[in-house]
């Protein structure tokens, strides 16, 4: 065990400072320290992407990163997407589209795709599937997915 | 009834919390004082435990407790039965549960062994890793048939040999069937093991309010009414005094509702002991050798036919692994015993099966529950009768159907629900019909063929199947009309992804003429509600979703007759819609469920004897058996010869399950079930050694089917209603993984016209390398 560190993270906004070890995993962080448990952990070997956060806006898995390399970094997680009253475009399509059936790998999948879209505005259906494919799902065979990810990106474009 | 809502495709109650982050998991449960527990695991799949030393990791900073088996005094049992076997005659049945922590001898790879709480769950690993425990390493039994050998070590000393149950069963007289049959096809089929892989694993956190003297525990369990009641016996409490929580739930598949887990036993004593909440969530290491799998089976089977086709009958002996211990009984085998029949007119059938104890994780029902290890024998068998015959493959299958006027249809074996198996109702044909057609059947050769000129190898794969669905014992409702004018519905079945916080709002918005978004469910809170079992073998919308009906049924009388006395009409005049009731004709006199629910909890003065209070009721469904629905797979594949990989063009399912509640949620569990059944059928295999080492247990070596393996799939339905529920449901959770793989076997041989070349797939799961392996017998 090594002494612990001071670390400032800014997550949806907020600023968490805390005294942590320097192995304790960001995804453990933003989840026990944050307290924002939207954010799922599910293989801890950067393999599922549950755990895929914005990290300064890219897609990251927050299980292969450290807490300590995050200092002074801006973390997005599902919390900054949307209100249950107010889901987001994105998520109003995989209520739509039956994009979810357990929820556990949604957030992750949320993260991946909001980049995803940020940069395709108009995908095909073969760019979707590659995009999610560092995304494990194992309840939905992954078509209400891809459905809930084309429908979002027409509704995004106002089509 | 006014509005139709069972049917319709209604977006999900449940989707607002968990697209948000702010549904709960059992990992999101944080406590004041949480400690964390993390266990050490045998590396061995057999050895004799000599000593365990314990003295660093009790002398770590941070660390609270460390238990081993020999702590735990008479607390330390072996688990319950949890499915004893059912009553058939000269069944041999030998049970060997699991134990908390292993005591003298360890059975599989990652067999707990010794429990460390710490006040962090880094903590608690770094002190796993102080324990020191000497071995004595043991010959393992690992594959099935050398664990028959008289020279076979055993799994449990203590019994003569490591068959834990042997069963026969038959139907008419195989024997004579034999005779006059003018086609014999003999087969050897293998099916290996796969792993369930929710992508939230286990876990569960305890805790006990010394103040209110009550345990709460938030467990990632199928089965939260079990577990509470078990709990509270194991504990010496009273079930008042335990709580179980199954909150949202990230996939079941099957395996979480295996009982009791020793994690599940262990983590609320400690709790109790230490009077601190404690949490243990299982790591995806930990996931691949403690949490149960299921599938080895070796099947030698036999299908005689007469000249024309027609299926005589069946025998079949298969070897199943059950694994170190045994608490499910013969679930798993009965079911590939029984769904073997498939949807077919099977006159005769003689079928043994041996479950063989092993050195290898414990086997327990995952989605299709051994039912696609039958499926994959009988739709084999027929593909190989249908080339002898000279026989379209989809031609033999409508031959042997079960024809329409023929249900009920009674088989004759005993089913896992103990009840001779009878399918309910059925209308097989225009489902064989409808895939057929939607996959291009009749236009297909010419499309092979024309592929093939341009050097490409398409394959099409036709197959049919059943599940036996919706099974006992049994599950309840209670419906609520609030002041407020919301309904509330609670069950005790846990949920996990199923879309039950929907679709049983809209069983029960239907009858109370009320908007779906007004039914709020609770599901797996035994503080809310504690009778029922579980969810499990695609019962939850057959078995729940009837209960659920009939407590709104008697909400709804309710309704009428208190709105009848308020307005002093007969019940027949009213309507009850819009979350009101009025008076057909007349809608100024109208008056709110919620303001009629106040009616029904009277205040003074005016409580007539015998008054019941409040617009609600409690009903309980209880199946006298099983439903049994029906489909078919179609696909069309094109394989790489060179490097064996497949790419899925088309996919068809047409699946009969009664009714429909939601075609939605539908889809989805079919879709799903499939893509799980491409996984089995193609990407999944767990590699062991001789020595019982799983070689592969990372999500970066254990292949799940991602976005790009899974193809998009057309999925049909038709409807023919069980007569055995007033909804005429059956169930749905499984089906779409039944028929994968004799798919995949059927449509691979097609594309590479392997039956020519003298070569036929008897085994799952594939995989490039295998099939390579397959199609090359002499490199």
């Amino acid at each position: 065990m090594t002494r612990p560190l001071q670390v400032t993270i800014r997550i949806n906004g907020s600023d968490y400072t805390r005294e942590v070890e320097p192995r304790l995993l960001l995804s453990d962080f933003i989840r026990h320290e944050a307290g924002l448990t939207g954010t799922h952990v599910g293989c801890e070997h950067g393999v599922c992407g549950a755990c895929t956060i914005r990290l300064d806006g890219a897609p990251v898995r927050s299980c292969l990163v450290f807490a300590v390399q995050a200092q002074g970094h801006d973390v997005r997680t599902v919390e900054s997407l949307g209100e249950p009253g107010s889901l987001s475009v994105l998520q109003q399509a995989f209520r739509d589209a039956h994009g979810l059936q357990c929820g556990y790998c949604t957030p992750g999948i949320l993260m991946t795709v909001s980049a995803f879209l940020e940069e395709n505005a108009d995908p095909s259906e073969e760019a979707v599937r590659h995009a999610l494919s560092g995304n494990l799902c194992r309840c939905t065979g992954y078509q209400g997915i891809v459905d809930a990810v084309l429908l979002a990106a027409r509704r995004m474009r106002g089509a | 009834m006014e509005t139709r809502q069972i049917g319709r495709p209604v977006t999900r109650n449940e989707d607002p919390r968990l697209l948000t982050g702010r549904a709960l998991f059992v990992d999101d449960v944080e406590l004041p004082g949480l400690l964390h527990a993390a266990f050490l695991r045998s590396p061995h799949a057999r050895a004799r435990i000599l000593s365990i030393d314990t003295a660093a990791a009790k002398a770590r900073a941070g660390v609270v407790a460390v238990i081993t088996a020999e702590d735990l005094g008479d607390y330390w049992q072996p688990g319950p039965l949890l499915v004893p076997p059912p009553p058939i005659k000269g069944m041999t049945f030998r049970q060997r549960c699991q134990v908390p922590l292993a005591k003298g001898e360890v059975r599989h790879v990652g067999e707990p062994v010794v429990m460390v709480v710490a006040e962090s769950r880094y903590v608690a690993e770094d002190a796993v890793g102080d324990i020191e425990v000497e071995y004595e390493a043991l010959p393992p039994v690992i594959a099935l048939e050398a664990a028959l050998s008289p020279e076979s070590p055993r799994v449990h000393a203590d019994l003569p040999d490591n068959i834990a149950a042997e069963v026969r069963q038959t139907k008419g007289d195989y024997a004579a069937a034999r005779a006059k049959a003018a086609h014999i096809i003999r087969r050897r089929f293998t099916y290996d093991r796969g792993a369930s892989n929710p992508m939230e694993t286990r876990g569960i956190v305890a805790d006990w309010d010394h103040k209110a003297e009550k345990l709460t525990v938030w467990d990632t369990t199928q089965a939260p009414v079990f577990i509470r009641n078990g709990l509270a016996a194991m504990l010496g409490l009273s079930e008042r005094q335990v709580r179980v929580v199954a909150p949202f739930i990230g996939g079941g598949f099957g395996p979480k509702m295996m009982m009791f887990y020793p994690e599940e036993v262990l983590v609320p004593w400690i709790a109790l002991r230490l009077d601190r909440p404690v949490k243990w969530i299982e790591d995806r290491l930990e996931h691949f050798c403690a949490t149960t799998q299921e599938r080895s089976q070796i099947h030698e089977a036999e299908l005689a036919l007469d000249g024309a086709g027609k299926i005589l009958g069946v025998r079949d002996a298969f070897l199943m692994d059950t694994g170190a211990y045994n608490p499910y009984g013969l679930t798993v085998p009965l079911n590939s015993q029984c769904t073997l029949l498939n949807c077919y007119d099977v006159p005769a059938y003689d079928s043994t099966f041996r479950a063989i104890y092993t050195n290898r994780t414990l086997v327990t029902p995952y989605r299709g529950a051994g039912r696609q290890h039958g499926i994959f024998v009988m739709e084999r068998l027929l593909d190989a009768a249908a080339r002898e015959l000279g026989l379209d493959r989809a031609e033999i299958r409508r031959r042997n159907l079960i024809p329409a006027s023929a249900f009920p249809y009674h088989n004759e074996v005993i089913y896992q629900d103990f009840a001779p198996l009878t399918y309910d109702s059925g209308n097989y044909a225009p489902i064989l019909d409808k895939a057929l057609d939607a996959i291009g059947h009749a236009g297909f050769a010419a499309e092979k063929a024309a592929a093939r000129a341009e050097g490409r190898h398409l394959g099409l794969g036709i197959v049919c199947y059943v599940e036996g669905t919706g099974i006992g014992p049994y599950e309840g409702a209670r419906v609520r009309v609030q002041a407020s004018g919301k309904v509330t519905m609670a069950t005790g079945v846990g949920t996990q992804g199923q879309g039950h916080f929907t679709a049983f709002a809209q069983v029960v918005a239907e009858q109370l003429g009320v908007d779906v978004r007004d039914v709020e469910v609770t599901t797996g809170d035994t503080d809310v509600f504690d009778w029922g079992a579980g969810t499990f073998a695609s019962r939850g919308a057959v078995v729940t979703g009837s209960a659920a009906h009939g407590a709104a049924v008697e909400v709804r009388a309710k309704i009428l007759r208190t709105a009848a006395e308020h307005f002093e009409c007969a019940e027949a005049d009213l309507v009850v819609e819009g979350g009101a009731v009025s008076l057909a004709g007349v809608p100024e006199k109208r008056i709110t469920l919620g303001a009629l629910a106040g009616l029904a909890n009277p205040m003074r003065g005016a409580v007539k004897p015998g008054t019941v209070p409040g617009l609600e009721a409690t009903s309980y469904f209880g199946p006298q058996m099983g439903a049994t629905a029906a489909g078919a797979h179609a696909m069309v594949i094109e394989v790489d010869p060179r490097t064996m990989q497949i790419r899925v063009l088309r996919y068809v399912v047409v699946h009969d399950c009664g009714t429909v509640l939601n075609p939605l949620i539908l889809a989805g569990q079919v879709q799903g079930g499939v893509a799980q059944g491409i996984g089995n059928a193609f990407f999944e295999q767990l590699a062991w050694t001789e020595d019982g080492q799983l070689l592969n247990a990372s999500l970066a070596d254990y292949l799940l089917p991602t976005a790009l393996d899974v193809p998009r799939m057309d999925v049909l339905h038709t409807e023919t209603p069980s007569p055995l529920n007033p909804l005429g449901t059956k169930g749905a959770g499984e089906g779409g993984a039944i028929p994968v793989g004799a798919l995949y076997a059927q449509a691979i041989e097609d594309a590479l016209d392997l039956p020519a070349r003298g070569i036929e797939i008897a085994e799952i799961p594939l995989s490039p390398s295998r099939l390579w392996e397959i199609c090359n017998p002499s490199a």
